[in-house]
């Protein structure tokens, strides 16, 4: 079943990039293919995959329980969020509790977690910020 | 002899100070990357490449560093392989037959410094074959038009699912999803945007390391929170007994015949699109044990089991290096990744550069030459530390491990729009891996794609519009045949030679447990 909503998926995905083929914009100068041509032909190949995986599909893969994949999902608006503060507070800050977060998320016992996300991006900082003079986000502490 | 001369220059361009550093660094780096679980030579440069870059090395320079963890990581693998009957990446699966029965017996250190011997042997020959070989694809490649390119192009595609793919219609979804992925951005050739939907960021379109880096080290990271408690890798450390840790002479003479061999057939297979280090380092395996295995003892402990896979797949990855070279066509996932790497430095690979950057290529093969003996110097005496690497739990190297993306990717552009594109394709990644799409082509459509559409579009301008130039030479129809063959050939035979590799891995499992 999982095949066949992914299949589906593609076809979707694969029609409506050929939908967005055709509304390139063609400009005065042009060769013979032009930009549509080539994106076109692809989505096609993508369409008949779609298809064969629809009618074939293989056996279902183990997905994981819903409270797991809730925790990926947050697992993954944590990295969003960690996106977006890093250049708000800083490298140091957000490193660390971003890859605390993740470690304790992982099975590291909560203090732990703290210690070694501390330890993890000042591990980082000092690697590639002090020794090899990379430019990380710098935060309102310059640092 | 022409060939010989080059290599003396590159081994002028290699042996500077800062190169036989960062070659250094580079193969200890990437035996570390290879022997820790879950993380192998493919995911290990990709999270490497943004930071080469932004260190601003030289393209000699960053190519030394990255090649050097690519071999690296293929010794590296076999540590845990052994040890913990866990493969560090995938063309090591073969290792744990009899690597492990090994360690169980007390001869961990044996098992340990013969595979490193026999990792050697096989890349030191890759490598010479590699001096030999790639030249003479260059002269073939040269000869080559715009049409040929593109049959090109399509047969790497076409073969990439490799003879072990379980389902050709994923590979096929795979790499068109990738090319569809090169497509966004502002069109080379008539200035128009494609597919950008008034984004600002998207007209450079997406760039190829970001998607890489999502691809292969975050989703990762996604798979080791999915499972965590399962309890794989964890917990078990390297409690058995090393032993001693050099091969005595008389051992290393008894497996000498096998690693000659096996290079050879891990090299051709390398070199062919499609096989790859994971099936040389099996067929090694399997010819081995149908032409010495006599008295039945391979699974159990035989120390040419343990020098066969790993001469093979050493042998491979150094193979892999003479379609990427040559050709700029990789035949393997680690291969795409350094082809993105020269990519990213401008360098186009390819006969050209064997031209316009003799010293690039030739500095890059001297520099695999010392890597090597730097590897199977580090790797018999030192082999204890590598061990030590084994107990950091994936618990904590995991968030390093998405840290270091980030950084890598921040560093590059600075902009939270690209951090933001590698989280999207960080899940694309873990949920094409959950439904058992394969990530490489859509690597390879990424960095391809629009070179393949540029080779098209100047094939129909040079011929004015009309198709049937596609197939206007001997050369074209050829590469359009192996492609077809190479494309439904999976079809037939995948199942079964899958079947036999899964079955010889039970076989031996059951008598280990």
């Amino acid at each position: 079943m999982s095949d066949r909503i992914f299949g589906g998926i593609g076809l979707l995905f694969a029609l409506l990039f050929i939908w967005a083929a055709f509304h390139i914009e063609l400009s005065f100068i042009s060769d013979p293919v032009g930009p549509r041509t080539f994106p076109i032909i692809v989505a096609i190949v993508m369409a008949l995959a779609s298809v064969v995986i629809i009618i074939k599909p293989d056996v279902k893969p183990q997905w994981p329980r819903a409270a797991r994949l809730l925790e990926i999902a947050i697992a993954a608006g944590v990295m969003v969020a960690y996106a977006l503060a890093l250049p708000e507070v800083g490298f140091l800050i957000a490193t660390a509790v971003a890859s605390a977060f993740l470690t304790w998320r992982l099975g590291t016992a909560p203090l732990w977690a703290l210690v070694s996300g501390a330890l993890t991006s000042i591990g980082i900082y000092t690697v590639f910020h002090l020794i090899l003079g990379l430019s990380l986000a710098r935060g309102p502490f310059g640092f | 002899m022409e060939s010989l001369n080059s290599l003396l220059n590159g081994f002028a361009v290699a042996l500077t100070w800062q190169h036989v550093f960062l070659a250094l660094m580079g193969c200890f780096l990437g035996t570390i990357i290879g022997a820790l679980p879950g993380l192998g030579p493919s995911n290990g440069v990709a999270i490497l490449i943004p930071l080469a870059f932004t260190l601003g090395l030289e393209p000699t320079a960053a190519m030394i560093l990255l090649t050097s963890v690519y071999y690296g990581a293929m010794y590296g693998g076999r540590i845990s392989s052994i040890l913990l009957n866990i493969p560090g990446d995938e063309p090591a699966l073969m290792t744990t037959l009899d690597g492990y029965p090994m360690a169980q017996q007390g001869r961990a250190g044996e098992a340990l410094s013969l595979s490193g011997v026999a990792s050697f042997v096989g890349a030191f020959f890759a490598t010479w074959g590699l001096v030999f070989l790639a030249p003479q694809l260059v002269k073939v490649a040269l000869l080559f038009g715009p049409a040929e390119y593109f049959a090109l192009f399509t047969l790497a595609f076409a073969t990439l699912g490799g003879i072990t793919s379980k389902n050709q219609a994923k590979a096929a979804f795979a790499a068109a999803l990738g090319i569809m992925i090169a497509m966004v951005g502002v069109d080379g050739q008539t200035g128009v945007p494609r597919f950008a939907f008034g984004e600002v960021h998207l007209y450079d379109g997406i760039d190829f390391l970001v998607a890489i880096v999502g691809l292969f080290a975050l989703s990762e990271v996604f798979l080791f929170l999915e499972h965590r408690g399962d309890g794989t890798g964890e917990g078990k450390s390297a409690s058995v007994g090393i032993g001693r840790i050099t091969p005595s002479w008389k051992l290393l003479k008894y497996c000498t015949p096998t690693m000659l061999r096996t290079s050879v057939i891990g090299f051709i297979a390398g070199v062919l699109p499609g096989a790859g280090a994971s099936l040389g380092s099996f067929i090694s395996y399997s010819l081995e044990k149908k032409m010495v295995d006599k008295e039945g003892t391979f699974g159990t402990g035989d120390p040419r089991g343990v020098a066969a896979p790993e001469a093979g797949n050493n042998a491979a990855a150094g193979g892999a290096l003479v379609p990427m070279l040559a050709l700029g066509v990789p035949g393997s996932g680690t291969t795409a990744v350094l082809l993105a790497m020269l990519l990213a430095l401008n360098i186009t690979p390819g006969p050209l550069l064997f031209i316009s950057n003799p010293d690039v290529v030739w500095g890059l093969i001297a520099a695999l030459f010392l890597g090597n003996f730097m590897l199977l110097a580090m790797n018999i005496p030192m082999v204890g530390m590598f061990v030590r690497v084994l107990l950091i739990p994936p618990r904590i190297l995991m968030p390093i491990v998405a840290m270091i993306s980030f950084v890598g990717i921040y560093g590059i552009s600075g902009s939270t729009f690209d951090l933001m594109v590698m989280i999207v394709f960080g899940l694309l990644g873990w949920v094409l891996r959950k439904l058992d799409v394969p990530l490489v082509p859509v690597i390879l459509g990424i960095l391809l794609g629009n070179n393949m559409e540029d080779n098209l579009r100047r094939a129909m301008t040079i011929s004015d519009g009309d198709w049937s130039v596609l197939l206007g030479s001997p050369l074209a129809i050829g590469l359009w045949l192996v492609s077809i063959i190479g494309f439904v050939l999976p079809i037939l035979l995948g199942g079964l030679i899958r079947r036999r590799m899964r079955m010889r891995r039970d076989e031996v499992g059951a008598v280990q447990d």
